[in-house]
């Protein structure tokens, strides 16, 4: 009786410590199209495309001639590979929706990263104002400044 | 001169041939399809009109350093994101670093018409608010190559 107790015990506590690593593990698939890596990837770093819903990426694909104040124009055939890895892998690409996903309503279309809930969340706890206003920051899209392997779909070092 | 030293002067010969070869070969690898870049919008100028005789490397420079600020607000100018000179690492708005524009910095670029259209198309929207023309393009280039 008491042995049951103690193995159950020990199920419920690794549980809840395997719960809390997977709570704090913030890496995503890193990029595995060459073609996303090399175009996104010419003015900023490419972003994995978890952390954006599948409606996001189309809009952004739909504009890249004023992509955020940039001439970001392809030619059709590169944009619809790029368009189409992006939304198979997007934040809601799969039947399991990521954690980027968290807090986004149906109607919003958020084009940028930095304005998903999740993301607000995860900086506004731990990052100070005066972080962002460090000249080698630049802007909240270079994720490297801070995040060295950013990249490589790791953000862990925060 | 014994066996052994004509062996070794013949060897750094060779080596140094090979090596001769191998980075001409590189180089001109390059140089060739830049240069054919170059003359295709040197054709399309003629075109466009008769009088025209050589792009010109001042022109280019002009066109690099001038604030022309008919384009969009944050980037009046190429050196915007390039900086003052060519021969420096840029950096974009995002905060991305950019290899320099100058030839003897970043040897393979302006190698694939591709790519040089591409960035023309996006730049010159951004910086002049308008396409460029061949004769721009061309200049702009020829400076590129004698930086």
């Amino acid at each position: 009786m008491i042995r049951t107790f103690n193995l159950s015990g020990v199920i419920i506590t690794s549980f809840l410590v395997m719960t809390s690593i997977a709570a704090a593990d913030e890496r995503y698939t890193p990029i595995q199209n060459e073609m996303v890596s090399k175009e996104c990837g010419a003015c900023h770093m490419a972003f994995q495309p978890q952390m954006l819903p599948k409606r996001s990426w189309e809009m952004i694909m739909d504009r890249l001639s004023d992509h955020f104040g940039e001439d970001a124009s392809l030619d059709h055939e590169t944009s619809a590979e790029i368009r189409s890895y992006l939304v198979a892998n997007a934040a809601d690409g799969s039947w399991w929706s990521g954690k980027f996903m968290r807090g986004v309503k149906d109607h919003m279309t958020p084009l940028r990263i930095t304005e998903m809930p999740y993301w607000v969340r995860e900086h506004n706890e731990e990052v100070p104002a005066r972080a962002w206003k460090d000249p080698k920051v630049k802007s909240k899209a270079n994720c490297l400044a801070c995040h060295a392997q950013a990249n490589r779909g790791n953000y862990d070092d925060d | 001169m014994n066996f052994l030293q004509k062996f070794k002067c013949l060897r750094f010969g060779v080596a140094a041939l090979l090596l001769g070869i191998s980075t001409g070969v590189t180089t001109s690898a390059y140089a060739n399809s830049q240069l054919s870049i170059i003359e295709g919008y040197a054709t399309e100028s003629k075109q466009h009109d008769q009088a025209f005789k050589a792009f010109s490397t001042e022109r280019g420079r002009l066109l690099f350093s001038v604030p022309h600020a008919t384009g969009k607000p944050k980037t009046p100018s190429c050196t915007s994101c390039h900086t003052k000179s060519p021969l420096n690492v840029g950096i974009t708005r995002a905060g991305k670093e950019i290899a320099p524009m100058a030839i003897s910095k970043t040897p393979d670029r302006y190698s694939t018409v591709k790519k040089v259209e591409k960035w023309f198309r996006r730049n010159c929207k951004s910086v002049l608010g308008r396409t460029c023309t061949s004769l721009e393009k061309g200049d702009f280039l020829t400076f590129m190559m004698s930086q």
